[in-house]
């Protein structure tokens, strides 16, 4: 039997070195910047991706001035479109204060905003070999996911739809099988729209979920953080527990094998 | 004088080899919007993915009834995809000298407005007193005339912004790939430019004269511009010029076939409808009702959800107010169409006349009370 508090004591997400007790990475776009403090407090979020394109606006209305104190901010090289901008944009990033956490971001097609893996591997084995602790934002693909474990990412950020889509988990079975085959954290990012698809991918081994726009665009933003947080939770601890036997059909006895015992 | 052919090109002028025009016109020539019934328009609103023939439900007659549906589509379209962010910026007007006559501008070469152009340090000054608002993107405009306007002046202009701003966009005459790629090191962001109307006939008849009446060169300066490493380009019809549906339909497909060749571009639309100006009053009858520039709108917004729409400073500040919480994603603020009246006196005759004459605070606080998120950059520059 599986002690509950010493997994629950021990159950921690590491990054690059770093220990999160939180699994629930907030998105800081699409939301009013006094919604952030709120959004974080219900989320229980340790981590609060950002938009370097939003954080080197600065003058008024500066979103670094928005984010708690104490929180990690994760900035992200949204607005690159190869491994050349995400490099530039992750220096300007650590020259800027943000720390050495960068979630990359490298998208070249504006309609749907699907990243371009080749182009992410570049950047993070530049990064990685700069000292980064590198979040590479991907397409679930294994290979892909292979190569940026080679390239010294310190986990892997499949989307379950695209972004913004709030669609769910349309990649469930290739997120499956990195969570199976990659032995870094799979963080599921973009693409979930509801807090029981948070909880889905919790059940089936995600490290942790990344939402933005599913909690932007509710009706109460600190509500919705707080259904997320729960979700989440609730994701993890079946996990760890490991989930009931399921079968797809009820059998009575056993047709095909009960001659053995005959 | 028989005036140029509008297809021919001039010796200077870059031809680009590209089927894009052919397939707008095609597509757009080919368009009955009387054949869409309600049926197509239901059918549209419900789509997953809004294809060309349910944007032209949606520009079509039988839309109208359907406003406040495609409204909610839009803006929860808008919403996936900005969420509450709404960008700010404004028109910096350096030069009013044009070679056109387009027959429906105040600009125009024949239009008897006082011609004024900026010189270097006027537009510094006029760009430093824009700043003292807290904008971060503006966008530049000229008249179109390569002598008094060449596009090393613009570049200046751009360098110049550069000090103060972090996006920059360009509203001027189309040029070569080599020049987008000067301005682009100058600094430019952003091209847009209006192909006024995809009716080619009644682009002859509107722009009797300059280079402006080369229909091509006009229509593929985005494509230039994005050869030459512009990050985003802009597109519009001056709705009101010839049949709004077909021009709204042909601006969709103009940004769609772009995007499908480039699809790194930035896209976004304007939305103008044609405003009384010098010497314009007596041509145009053809008004579009708001319910029909809301109706293109949204439209606009369901077939290209990810892309970037601006309002116009021509349309009051209800429709302002009550269109960027549906659709639009960007607002001007603050607006001064004349040339030099941010710093001082007005040096120059106006394009246009516009409704919507806010000040960046004010518009700033419309946002706010909306519970919208007014961003004034979302941009780095590398």
């Amino acid at each position: 039997m599986i002690d509950e508090n010493s997994v629950k004591n021990e159950d921690r997400l590491v990054l690059g070195g770093r220990t999160f007790l939180s699994r629930f990475i907030l998105g800081s776009g699409k939301y009013s910047l006094n919604l952030i403090e709120a959004a974080v407090k219900n989320a229980g979020a340790e981590i609060i991706t950002l938009a370097l394109r939003r954080a080197d606006e600065g003058g008024k209305d500066n979103i670094l001035d928005f984010i708690p104190k104490g929180i990690t901010v994760l900035p992200n090289t949204s607005g690159a479109r190869n491994a050349d901008e995400a490099v530039r944009i992750a220096r300007l990033s650590r020259a800027l204060g943000c720390g050495d956490f960068i979630k990359i971001e490298v998208i070249r097609d504006t309609k749907y905003l699907l990243p371009d893996n080749y182009e992410t591997i570049k950047a993070t084995e530049k990064l990685a070999s700069e000292g980064f602790i590198v979040m590479p934002y991907m397409y679930p693909d294994l290979y892909a996911a292979r190569a940026l474990v080679d390239a010294g990412a310190a986990c892997v950020m499949p989307l379950a739809a695209p972004i913004g889509s709030n669609k769910g988990v349309c990649a469930r079975d290739f997120i499956k099988i990195l969570i199976e085959e990659i032995d870094l954290p799979v963080i599921v990012d973009a693409g979930i729209g509801r807090p029981s698809q948070a909880c889905e991918v919790m059940e089936m081994g995600a490290a942790a979920v990344m939402a933005n726009t599913a909690i932007a665009t509710a009706g109460s933003i600190p509500l919705m953080a707080k259904a997320f947080k729960q979700a989440i939770e609730a994701g993890r601890a079946a996990y760890l527990s490991g989930l009931g036997r399921v079968l797809d059909k009820a059998s009575a006895s056993s047709p095909l094998t009960g001659f053995l015992h005959n | 004088m028989t005036e140029r052919d509008i297809m021919a090109y001039y010796t200077d002028m870059e031809e680009l080899k590209s089927d894009i025009l052919e397939q707008v016109l095609s597509k757009s020539n080919a368009c009955d919007f009387s054949t869409y019934t309600e049926r197509h328009v239901v059918k549209a609103l419900s789509a997953d993915v809004c294809a060309t023939e349910d944007f032209a439900a949606l520009l079509s007659e039988s839309a109208a009834p359907y406003l406040e549906e495609m409204a909610k589509k839009a803006r929860s379209e808008t919403n996936k995809h900005f969420g509450n962010s709404r960008y700010l910026f404004t028109p910096l007007y350096i030069s009013n000298y044009c070679e056109n006559q387009c027959v429906y501008c105040g600009f125009n070469r024949g239009s008897n407005i006082k011609r004024s152009r900026l010189n270097c340090e006027e537009i510094e000054e006029e760009m430093a007193a824009i700043a003292k608002s807290g904008l971060k993107e503006i966008l530049i405009l000229t008249g179109e005339s390569r002598k008094y306007s060449d596009v090393k002046y613009v570049g200046e202009a751009c360098r110049l912004a550069k000090k103060y701003f972090t996006v920059i966009g360009l509203e001027v005459y189309p040029m070569n790939v080599s020049d987008y790629a000067y301005l682009r090191e100058c600094g430019a962001d952003f091209v847009t430019v209006f192909q006024e109307t995809y009716d080619a006939k009644e682009y002859d008849r509107l722009h009797p004269g300059g280079r402006k009446r080369i229909f091509p060169y006009r229509f593929y300066a985005q494509e230039r511009a994005v050869l030459g490493g512009i990050r985003g380009v802009g597109f519009a019809a001056l709705l009101g010029l010839a049949d709004f549906r077909r021009d709204a339909y042909a601006t969709g497909l103009h940004a769609f076939f772009l995007q499908r060749k480039y699809p790194h571009a930035e896209i976004s639309f304007s939305c103008p409808r044609l405003r009384p100006a010098a010497g314009g009053e007596k041509i145009f009858d053809k008004n579009i009702s708001e319910a029909q520039l809301l109706q293109i709108i949204c439209a606009y917004r369901i077939f290209m959800p990810f892309a970037g729409i601006t309002v116009s400073s021509r349309e009051n500040s209800n429709f302002r107010d009550n269109v960027v919480n549906i659709a639009a994603t960007k607002i001007s603020a603050g607006v001064d169409v004349g040339i030099g009246g941010h710093s001082g006196e007005s040096k120059g005759g106006e394009q246009f006349e516009i409704d919507d004459g806010r000040a960046v605070a004010q518009i700033y606080g419309m946002l706010k009370a909306q519970d919208l998120q007014p961003v004034m950059s979302e941009y780095i520059y590398l």
